[in-house]
């Protein structure tokens, strides 16, 4: 088992990756990232990253999570977080990215916000 | 008084950030610090390791990253020391300004700062740089 556990699962059009364990410098950052080129080149662009599980995030984890937002921007997608743990919603808003992320607490409202 | 000190010497690879914070995270643990402190010194430590293994050393395994920790009285105290060129602090933009928000790095020195309440830098004689941070507790 990695530091990092990515399952995947359909909802509609929204691609949801519930994840588990660490995004940390390394093994955990490096799935993430891997996870959404994977999905960006099957065409998969609208992406809910469930982040229930995130137990830890480094900057590199956080890093990761910008990256996957403006590579998916680019590609006309959306990425959204759902579920934030209450430290890594703090680390977003010391950081000022809880004004750039959308981020839902409910996965209903998150799936029907993708437009 | 220095109530306890520990000495680590670790290689300049990327997997010495996660063994430095298992190390750190049993001492803290000894040190009898709350959990909240432990978190910040959890990611100030792998911020500061990190620092040092790929800006510092490079990831040139010739070269090593040693971690001083002291327990005292009323803080916990950690120092990591590169064998690198150096680096100015002062010089390092700031992460939550418009303009570097969606930077993908450059929140390591930032998130020291959130989380320690001392983060300070010198060039040692011999050379290499350490940083030396400080929790109170």
């Amino acid at each position: 088992m990695g530091e990092l556990n990515i399952n995947e699962r359909q909802a509609g059009d929204v691609t949801v990756l519930d994840m588990s364990g660490k995004i940390t410098i390394g093994e955990g950052s490096v799935a993430l990232r891997t996870a959404i080129r994977r999905l960006l080149e099957e065409g998969k662009k609208r992406i809910l990253l469930n982040l229930a599980g995130v137990s830890y995030i480094d900057s590199s984890g956080i890093g990761e999570l910008v990256s996957s937002y403006t590579a998916i921007n680019k590609e006309s997608g959306q990425l959204k977080l759902l579920n934030l743990t209450q430290k890594l919603q703090d680390l977003l808003t010391i950081t000022k990215l809880l004004t750039v992320f959308d981020v839902y607490e409910s996965e209903a409202e998150a799936l029907n916000s993708f437009k | 008084m220095t109530v306890e000190t520990t000495e680590l010497s670790l290689p300049s690879r990327i997997d010495t950030v996660a063994a430095a914070a298992a190390a750190v995270a049993e001492f803290v643990g000894r040190s009898g610090i709350g959990d909240d402190a432990a978190f910040g010194i959890d990611m100030a430590v792998r911020e500061a390791v990190t620092n040092a293994v790929l800006h510092g050393n490079r990831q040139d395994e010739d070269k090593t990253v040693e971690i001083i920790l002291k327990s005292l009285p009323d803080a916990v105290e950690i120092s990591v020391h590169d064998q690198g060129p150096g680096f100015h602090p002062e010089e390092v933009p700031d992460p939550t300004a418009p303009e570097n928000i969606l930077k993908t790095s450059g929140r390591g020195i930032f998130f020291m700062r959130s989380f320690m309440d001392e983060v300070d830098w010198s060039i040692r004689p011999g050379g290499g740089t350490t940083v030396r941070m400080l929790k109170r507790r």
